[in-house]
């Protein structure tokens, strides 16, 4: 049975919007980790905003990057259309669109998740209470997560709300990376130092993987095994590389029901084998991990607009 | 006068039908009952079964306040009221299937012909059609109120678009979550039944074109309109698409909706969708909410449309008082259920009589729902009843008036306890290959004291409605 190509589009983005939001709540988690080594004043938080992708409208608002603002901007900013309230609202508003999709339990689980973060972010957030904060985020997302895991029916709605999922996730991890990226740019001479290892350190500890990183690689946090962890790694469920395998079964699964394969099932196949051509961390960041991570994240989008037009998401 | 309370007699006794409902009732600790109503209103909440009131951009989404105590009907009670609603239902039916043919009724001088063709209501574009099964008017909530143990009157017939179906079936499941023994006790007549009877309504009035099983889908204006969940919930519950007018286009003489698969065609369209945005051809040339040439396709045989499209001239108010009559015109039979005796303005004696008797009337708007552009004479004040006075004299044709009815009572639960609020009565009707009455329907309930406005969008709020098997 083939879905109303709206309705495709609504669980494809109603699942991205979690994704981000749970994402937005980590590279906050990822800056105020890094802030607490008080490198300098303000360039983690100037870094984190850049790696969001928001730095031209948030320049607008604020003439400097002090923690307060920075915070209120990524959590709870109405004008900031990828604050953590307004993507979780954003996937509310998809959710109720495609209320006939879900199950009961994920369409509740994402309503009261909305009502509980819209009323904790009512009111602005000190840094004291960041922690509580993200963790309170994280919490709903999960929740939406697992009642979506435990009661959807394994068909094509599951398959648009993954791709939705991955394609967020892919180019979110591709950011959070790039963080480190921004923060490192002037201090090249740190790399290797104690401060470089707690830098990394909290990369992982952002995307919740220290613990995992230590049971793969049984090593102190390195910058080509963090690369290593967070791009080829296949186990990882954060991963570029897994984000791609997920996204290339979905679509696969798509083709299946359909009986046909377009453009973004040859581009997601292409991707997935790029990814798995590196023999080690080192090639990608020879020729540059910024450069590499810019170019996937735009090749990210393009393939989202591939999935579009290929489903009849839009008229 | 006391108004007539449906449960508690004057004497202090309890009403029948409220019996095994008021022995577990005192059994229960008062304070436990108000965690449960909290527990209600964060169930509800969660669910997002909410509505949105237009105007309102503080709370675009608000919850219909929901009464923890039943409203409860004996056995004998719905077999009368069930009887007269079939009766009017059918023959709203055969009304509009004459109206848009022969005029018949109009002819033989029951209705006047002023009413069908100067009416905004009456669309040429139904003119000398028939609609798949013969029935114009599928889904209908007829609102009946109470003033006396065996006095039932109806107040307005909703033959285009009624809602609150979905309060209905929620506030029954409700009430099982939170007090399930109490459903063990007594014999209550379910009515989660309605969705199922609502597709098998559909289904039995697909259009000459379908060639398998109908594809059934609910059109709504989008996530903003005020109903958006009850389009949910009703597509949801039926297992069938929610369509918007974006998803829909006219393919080879079909209506189609846009799949992930390609277009594929629709047999039978529930539309909660006015008439005005239809069909941007051939009405409202503005509206993004229809499906341009549907009207074409519909009349074509391509599609049923469900209500049919011109229903509204067997709801419009001043065709209401003349109900009676059309009853008796098509059944041969008097009506079962009576009318509150209204008042047409449009005649001079009429008008006469309300403009003196202002302070003790109900004026209501011929065209108007939901309780706005309306004067309750004995709430208003002077000036408010003198400012719609020179209302009624400009445009005496666009106004009703009926008595204040003594609604009847049924008892709320407060902070200081049971206490008695006017309430309605909304029963969901289907029209098909038979007529489906659902047993129960919407009881809608004027929280305020005194007050006998029920509208959600009023402040009213609804109960639980029981119809008892006995």
């Amino acid at each position: 049975m083939a879905l109303l190509g709206r309705t495709a589009a609504g669980l494809f983005w109603m699942h991205r919007y979690i994704e981000r939001a749970e994402n937005m709540a980590r590279l906050l988690d990822a800056g105020m980790r890094i802030a607490m080594t008080n490198l300098s004043s303000t360039e983690e938080w100037q870094s984190i905003v850049t790696s969001a992708g928001v730095d031209l409208p948030y320049r607008e608002k604020h003439d400097d990057f002090e923690s307060h603002n920075v915070i209120d901007y990524l959590l709870r900013d109405p004008d900031n259309p990828s604050s953590v309230l307004s993507s979780f609202e954003t996937a509310r508003t998809n959710g109720r669109m495609v209320r006939t999709a879900l199950t009961r339990d994920v369409w509740e689980s994402l309503n009261e998740g909305w009502i509980v973060l819209k009323r904790r972010l009512a009111r602005p957030v000190r840094e004291g209470e960041l922690p509580a904060v993200l963790d309170l985020v994280k919490r709903q997302t999960a929740h939406v997560r697992g009642t979506f895991y435990g009661t959807m029916l394994r068909n094509e709605i599951f398959d648009f709300s993954n791709l939705g999922t991955f394609v967020e996730r892919a180019d979110n991890t591709a950011r959070i990376l790039d963080v480190k990226y921004w923060v490192l740019l002037p201090n090249h001479s740190s790399v290797g130092s104690p401060l470089d290892t707690f830098q990394w350190g909290s990369i992982l500890r952002s995307v919740s993987a220290h613990r995992a990183y230590a049971w793969e690689y049984h090593s102190d946090y390195t910058a080509l095994n963090t690369i290593d962890f967070l791009i080829l790694n296949r186990r990882m469920p954060r991963s570029l590389a897994y984000s791609y395998d997920c996204i290339a079964d979905a679509l696969g699964f798509l083709a299946r029901t359909y009986g046909n394969e377009e453009e973004c099932h040859i581009t997601a196949r292409d991707r997935q084998e790029r990814l798995s051509h590196y023999h080690a961390a080192g090639e990608i960041v020879e020729s540059g991990l910024h450069e590499f991570l810019e170019l996937f994240i735009r090749d990210n989008n393009r393939l989202a607009n591939e999935i579009a037009q290929c489903y009849r998401f839009y008229v | 006068m006391q108004p007539f309370d449906e449960m508690l007699t004057a004497e202090g006794g309890v009403r029948q039908p409220y019996e095994a409902f008021q022995a577990w009732f005192r059994a229960q600790d008062p304070e436990v009952l108000k965690e449960k109503a909290s527990e209600a209103e964060a169930f509800f909440r969660r669910t997002g079964i909410t509505f949105a009131v237009y105007g309102d951009d503080q709370a675009a989404e608000r919850l219909i306040p929901f009464d923890l105590i039943p409203r409860v009907i004996s056995g004998a009670e719905w077999r009368r009221l069930s009887r007269g609603i079939e009766q009017r239902v059918r023959a709203m039916n055969a009304f509009l299937d004459d109206i848009y043919h022969d005029q018949e009724i109009v002819k033989a001088g029951k209705v006047p012909a002023r009413l069908i063709e100067a009416n905004e209501a009456y669309l040429p574009q139904m003119e000398r059609f028939q609609p798949p099964g013969g029935i114009y008017t599928h889904i209908i909530g007829v609102d009946i109120v109470r003033t006396a143990e065996d006095q039932f009157f109806v107040l307005e017939d909703n033959a285009r678009t009624p809602s609150g179906v979905s309060y209905m079936i929620e506030n029954r499941e409700t009430m099982m979550q939170m007090f399930p023994e109490l459903f063990a006790h007594c014999r209550i007549r379910s009515v989660e039944t309605y969705p199922a009877d609502l597709r098998k309504s559909l289904s039995a009035v697909a259009p000459p074109a379908c060639d398998g099983p109908p594809v059934i889908a609910v059109l709504t204006p989008g996530i903003h309109n005020s109903a958006y969940f009850e389009h949910a919930f009703l597509a949801d519950q039926m297992g069938v698409e929610l369509v918007e007018g974006s998803d829909l286009m006219e393919v080879d003489g079909r209506i189609a909706m846009r799949t992930t698969a390609g277009y594929r065609p629709i047999d039978v369209l529930y539309r909660r969708v006015d008439d005005a945005f239809l069909d941007p051809k051939v009405f409202r040339p503005d509206s993004v909410l229809g499906v341009p040439g549907i009207m074409e396709v519909y009349r074509n045989g391509g599609i049923t449309i469900a209500n049919a499209p011109g229903t509204g001239i067997a709801d419009d108010k001043a065709i209401y008082s003349y109900m009676p009559d059309i009853v008796e015109f098509y059944t041969g039979e008097g009506a079962i259920l009576q009318n509150v005796p209204t008042w047409r303005c449009a005649e001079a004696d009429s008008l006469a009589y309300v403009l003196e008797h202002l302070a003790e009337l109900v004026i209501k708007e011929v065209h108007g729902s939901g309780g706005y552009g309306m004067l309750v004479g004995p709430a208003a004040s002077s000036a408010e009843r003198e400012a719609f006075a020179a209302k009624l004299r400009q445009k005496p044709g666009n106004y009703i008036a009926q008595p204040t009815l003594a609604l009847s009572t049924v008892p709320v639960l407060t902070e200081a306890g049971l206490a008695p609020r006017h309430v309605d009565l909304r029963p969901y009707v289907l029209v098909s290959d038979k007529v489906r009455i659902t047993p129960g329907g919407l009881t809608r309930v004027a929280l305020r004291e005194g007050s006998l406005v029920v509208n959600s969008s009023q402040g009213g709020g609804t109960k639980d409605t029981w119809v008892l098997e006995d």
